[in-house]
């Protein structure tokens, strides 16, 4: 077997390296329509690549050659996502949430509690509450599913990263009410539509949609019986920072503007008044009640509220929106995810400046981000949160294969403590290293790189038991790995790979180093 | 400075002074356990005001029956006027009796939010509620900084705030136990990768004390191996705490859930009593497992709101203000129910809704940290800024 004298390797991994050589060559003849990066181009785009991605992948590599920066960036803000591969694409086309009607599931989870409620303790009830249990973690499993099968494999990333940043920054969690049956829904309709989009449409989507209208609890906000859950959240966590400059007294306002904002899934229209017939609102499972609605007039941020029914809350959210305190809070929060966990000032200014040129466009914003020098400057400087790893890894080790059963993700996500749909409070998971990098978060995180180095977790065994696909530890030491991690290596990490024992070893060792845990 | 080069400096002290004469304050013995009950225990119920005819006037469905003289079970008289739940009666009742227990009623913090998230924070940050708050310095960080030879430890999945700080604190579950991952040659080369990395200190305090805590429970498996009955939930947790600060560390943290009771609480029984069972046992069998050195052992229970007086529609309780902190240790003069107190009476209720606090959290922590090491003004100024301590007596 011919090996390749190019590449220096400890004695245990030099046969794989022939392998995957040949691998790639045998690609490259295939493919003639694949340029071949040379190795040293593509290792000084690589740190700039992975940031803009998930991590690093064959196919992000080769459009990365043909576009160039500046056609790859277009590319990624597209209006519209790239195809998936057709085996991913068909995987989610097969699933129940991407034909169910979002109202349709509400209605009957509901009816179904309702029974279940009703029924006398015994073993009936019990053998139907784990029905309806089983049902909403299968829902919830469907929504993680597709959400990490688009990260892996979408040529989109950097959609992607903004689609999980967006569900983040406007979190909600699944245990509580009928999350389950929503965070599909929540997630492909009120978060994804709008990624690139204006920040008062996500807000205005997540606000009139039944998983925060339930997290937060504004489907119990009713005139005299006033919930400022919400109203506090929106503007601390999701609009203004906790510093915005709102008051107390800003809060119970809004709670107020939003009183009667709440949940009708396929019940009857409440009778109303003819005069507040015309204000009364209801598509899908949102519906705004006049009724439970407070038409007193109300002060937010110094501006002077009549008693309008919904048009306060579209009045509010524009209000909001436009509030310097609003772009600075919402660049900044963007520059933590991707840039820096303490990102310039000079830059969030800027980005800030887009965001209100633009009225919240956050395209505009990413691109301003894009271009700067400070974000070339930080690259490489981001620890990554587990969802990143874990989807870099899997972008490293599976390019081109598509992964059958999610299970071994979502309990990896889970192990780490950031499961899709699973943060607790309102806040959202940490966006710094702080937050992931204790002591016993990474001796954790090497656990779960020795599970991935050693491809025994079931990625490729269908979900429906129908046997068993084998495929052994995945081949990490890939034509990526050479041209665009193996330049970028420190001397400890050379040595220590070099001391591997085994190939699944040299996995995990690629996986815990310094340079694979940071973007 | 990481923690084995800590443990190593303090190890260190005692022959410095013999051999050099250097007069170096040896390393305290002390060792504290702070566990945070998250969510808000409904404290009422734990420490029974039973001579407030209004506890049960306020509380129709969910009040704990009144002490009886000579009974075997239900809630023990404290005093005239407290009355221990049953639910800890064997496993606390006799710490208590022994002076080992004491209880503060109406502490707590000067944060009116109501809000698990914002009053859980403001405890764990120590720092005066008006100013600005720093998020990376916890005043249990900022205690190990003060104590002379402090090891301490987080037994939870991520490092909580109340240990966030300038060094690396180690943190690990024990609620599940696996084998650890990695055997000790790869352990070596996956912490040479990070030499001279910022995260250096990190990556071998982990892979450090996976192999630390096996070695720990190995009595566990054996005894387990024997067929001994084995424990589970926050008891088992607990031995296995109780072992790693006999052994090891000496500023302990650990967080327990599930104490939100806005629905269906229960009172003598039900889920709050059968939360409170397993607290109290996991304690006692803390205190059982540290053996000789329970004698120079704190535990401090808190938990970041008390809950409303008055049960609510749903025969729960919703966010309140005051609390019930316990105090434990072998070497406690307690046996008493502590600290600034009132008449329990609706004209005495905070907002109308709840306990007032009248025994200020970093008050009572500066006065229990002073007696326990020592300390003087400057170091405790340190822990908790702006604060005058206040002591209980107890130590």
């Amino acid at each position: 077997m011919p090996i390749d004298p190019q590449v220096p390797l400890s004695v245990p991994l030099r046969l794989l390296a022939a392998t995957a050589a040949v691998a790639a060559t045998v690609l490259a003849g295939c493919a003639p329509q694949d340029v071949r990066p040379s190795a040293t181009a593509t290792a000084s785009g690589a740190p700039w690549l992975e940031r803009l991605t998930y991590g690093l992948n064959s196919s992000s590599l080769a459009e990365y050659q043909r576009l160039g920066r500046a056609g790859f960036v277009d590319a990624q803000l597209a209006a519209q996502p790239a195809p998936l591969p057709a085996a991913v694409e068909r995987q989610i086309d097969g699933l129940e949430i991407s034909h169910a009607d979002p109202t349709r599931l509400l209605e009957d989870v509901n009816a179904e509690y309702k029974r279940i409620n009703a029924l006398p303790d015994g073993p009936d009830k019990e053998q139907a509450r784990k029905a309806i249990n089983e049902r909403g973690n299968k829902l919830a499993y469907e929504a993680a599913r597709r959400h990490l099968l688009r990260a892996i494999y979408s040529p989109s990333q950097l959609r992607e990263q903004m689609d999980w940043f967006w569900l983040n920054h406007f979190s909600v969690h699944q245990y509580k009410a009928s999350l389950r049956w929503l965070v599909a829904d929540y997630d492909e309709h009120a978060i994804r539509p709008h990624v690139f989009g204006h920040f008062r449409d996500l807000v205005m989507a997540t606000l009139t949609h039944p998983a925060m209208l339930q997290y937060l609890d504004n489907a119990q906000n009713a005139g005299g019986h006033v919930n400022e859950n919400y109203a506090r959240e929106l503007m601390e966590l999701q609009t203004l920072g906790v510093d915005g400059g709102y008051t107390q007294a800003d809060v119970q306002a809004l709670a107020r503007i939003l009183t009667g904002s709440g949940i009708n899934a396929g019940g009857a229209a409440p009778k109303l008044k003819a005069e507040w017939q015309p204000l009364y609102r209801h598509t899908g499972a949102f519906e705004f009640n006049p009724a439970r609605h407070d038409f007193g007039e109300k002060r937010l941020l110094g501006q002077a509220f009549e008693g309008r029914g919904f048009a306060e809350v579209e009045q509010a959210v524009d209000l909001l929106v436009r509030q310097p305190a609003c772009a600075r809070f919402v660049s900044r929060r963007i520059a933590l995810y991707f840039v820096s966990d303490d990102p310039p000032q000079s830059l969030v200014e800027r980005m800030a400046r887009a965001f209100q040129a633009t009225d919240g466009d956050i395209g505009a914003v990413l691109r301003t981000m894009l271009g700067a020098p400070e974000y070339e400057a930080s690259l490489g400087g981001k620890f990554k949160d587990p969802m990143h790893y874990v989807v870099a890894s899997l972008r490293l080790a599976y390019d081109g294969r598509t992964i059958v059963n999610a299970h071994p993700i979502v309990n990896w996500l889970n192990a780490l403590g950031e499961p899709l749909w699973g943060r607790q409070t309102p806040d959202g998971y940490p966006l710094t290293e702080s937050g992931w990098a204790s002591s016993g978060q990474i001796s954790r995180r090497f656990e779960i790189a020795k599970a991935i180095a050693n491809g025994s977790a079931g990625l490729f065994e269908p979900e429906d038991g129908s046997g068993t696909a084998g495929g052994g530890f995945p081949q990490l030491a890939s034509r990526v790995y050479y041209d665009a991690f193996e330049p970028r290596l420190s001397q400890p990490t050379r040595q220590a790979l070099e001391r591997a024992g085994s190939q699944v070893e040299w996995n995990t060792f690629l996986l815990a180093s310094p340079e694979f845990n940071y973007r | 400075m990481n923690r084995r080069e800590l443990i190593a400096f303090a190890a260190a002290l005692p022959a410095l002074t013999c051999g050099g004469g250097l007069i170096a304050a040896p390393r305290s013995p002390a060792r504290f356990l702070l566990v945070f009950l998250r969510g808000g225990y409904d404290c009422a119920n734990l420490l029974v005001p039973y001579s407030s005819p209004f506890y049960y006037e306020a509380r129709p469905r969910i009040a704990i029956p009144r002490p009886q003289a000579g009974a075997l079970s239900g809630a023990i008289a404290l005093d005239a006027d407290w009355a221990l739940a049953g639910a800890v009666r064997e496993s606390v009742g006799p710490l208590y009796e022994r002076g080992e227990a004491a209880f503060v009623p109406f502490a707590g913090t000067d944060d009116v939010s109501r809000s698990h998230f914002e009053t859980q924070d403001s405890l764990e940050l120590g720092q005066p509620v008006a100013g600005a708050r720093d998020f990376r310095s916890g005043f249990l960080a900022r205690l190990a900084t003060v104590v002379n030879g402090a090891a301490p430890i987080a037994f939870t999945d991520s490092l909580p705030l109340v240990f966030r700080g300038s060094t690396d604190i180690p943190n690990i579950s024990l609620k599940a136990l696996g084998k650890p991952a990695f055997d000790a040659r790869q352990a070596d080369i996956l912490q040479a990768m990070y030499a001279g990395h910022h995260l250096r200190a990190a990556v071998a305090d982990g892979l450090e004390l996976r192999q630390e805590v096996a070695r720990a429970m190995e009595d566990e498996m054996l005894a387990a191996n024997r067929g001994a009955v084995t424990t589970k939930g926050f008891e088992l947790e607990a031995a296995r705490i109780g072992r790693l600060m006999r052994e090891q560390y000496n500023l302990g943290f650990v967080d327990v859930g599930g104490w939100d009771t806005h629905v269906n609480e229960g009172g003598a029984q039900g889920p709050l009593a059968t939360g409170l069972e397993s607290l109290g046992r996991g304690l006692r069998t803390f205190a059982d497992t540290l053996g000789p050195e329970w004698k120079s052992t704190v535990v401090l229970v808190v938990s970041e709101f008390g809950r409303t007086f008055r049960e609510n529609g749903n025969a729960g309780t919703d966010h309140g203000h005051g609390s019930v902190y316990w105090v434990l240790g072998g070497g406690l003069k307690g046996g008493r129910v502590v600290g600034a107190q009132q008449r329990v009476t609706a004209a005495t209720l905070f907002q109308d809704r709840d306990y007032p606090v009248l025994n200020d959290y970093r008050a009572v922590l500066a006065g229990l940290f002073r007696r326990m090491w020592g300390l003087s003004a400057a170091p405790l100024e340190q822990v908790f800024p702006s604060t005058e301590p206040r002591d209980l007596g107890l130590l």
